[in-house]
């Protein structure tokens, strides 16, 4: 049933992030290249999604270096069927809006 | 470098964002916090304009603490459960949440703690009004008033992002 709602912005960018491994305040910077700085994540916001997609094992944390207080994560395999399912229903979202608003223009 | 000054000041549980603005609006006038207490703000001089302030309410988590400071943010201190940070306004855009759930997740956690303070002072109002202590009772029943009215507050502000919420994420 979960696997057919939408994510949000917020969880779409942080788990293509993760395609490799990364931590906080990697996420937000590479979210907000790929959106070429559209999507700027607060960190309240990135951590209670992080440990959330933790619990739901899309997303995985890494054994802590030594000397490094860092926290690393990547995603799963889950994680990245979640994803591949978004991007599906994202596509559809974007075809129907190009050709319904497309025929419009016509008449 | 070093000058100090301490302000009192009180602020409304429900006027965190009234805080926050003040806060900042010290910072560009040159005063940047740099502790906090019952009332009370200390500041630091700073560059006016050097750095944002952000506050919130959150129970204690050191590993959050620690997030927030890998990120570039400053821990200010800490007054019972408001957390205080600040950043250098050249080290980047600095907001603690950037969609409305977890906007609508902070109001919570603080109407939580409204209801709860609120509900034992119902509670306490109540038993003193059986016992002797009458004046007591009376000042427990304002306290739960005042406490549900700062529920009321924190209501509205969270139906307003409710709203915002069925049409945009």
């Amino acid at each position: 049933m979960i696997e057919n709602m939408a994510l949000t912005e917020s969880t779409y960018y942080i788990l293509l992030s993760l395609v490799s491994p990364q931590h906080g305040y990697g996420i937000m910077q590479q979210a907000e290249a790929l959106s070429n700085g559209r999507v700027r994540l607060a960190a309240g916001t990135l951590y209670g999604a992080l440990s959330a997609m933790v619990d739901k094992g899309w997303i995985r944390q890494l054994p802590v270096e030594e000397g490094s207080r860092k926290k690393e994560y990547q995603l799963t395999e889950k994680g990245r069927s979640v994803l591949g399912n978004e991007v599906a229903r994202l596509r559809e979202l974007a075809d129907n809006g190009e050709r319904i608003l497309g025929m419009a223009q016509e008449e | 470098m070093g000058e100090r000054k301490t302000v009192r000041k009180w602020f409304w549980v429900w006027d965190f964002d009234k805080e926050e603005r003040w806060l900042n609006e010290m910072a560009l006038q040159g005063w940047v916090l740099d502790g906090v207490g019952f009332c009370t703000y200390h500041f630091k001089k700073c560059e006016p304009g050097e750095y944002a302030v952000r506050l919130e309410m959150r129970p204690h988590d050191e590993s959050y603490i620690a997030f927030m400071e890998e990120t570039g943010a400053e821990f200010v201190g800490r007054f019972t459960m408001w957390i205080y940070f600040r950043k250098r306004v050249e080290d980047g855009a600095f907001d603690l949440y950037s969609d409305i759930d977890s906007k609508i997740a902070h109001l919570d956690r603080i109407g939580r703690v409204l209801a709860v303070i609120g509900g034992l002072n119902l509670l306490c109002a109540f038993m003193n009004s059986v016992g002797v202590g009458t004046w007591v009772g009376v000042l427990n029943t304002i306290c739960a008033t005042v406490l549900m009215y700062g529920l009321g507050r924190i209501h509205g502000k969270k139906e307003s992002l409710q709203q915002a919420r069925q049409l945009y994420e």
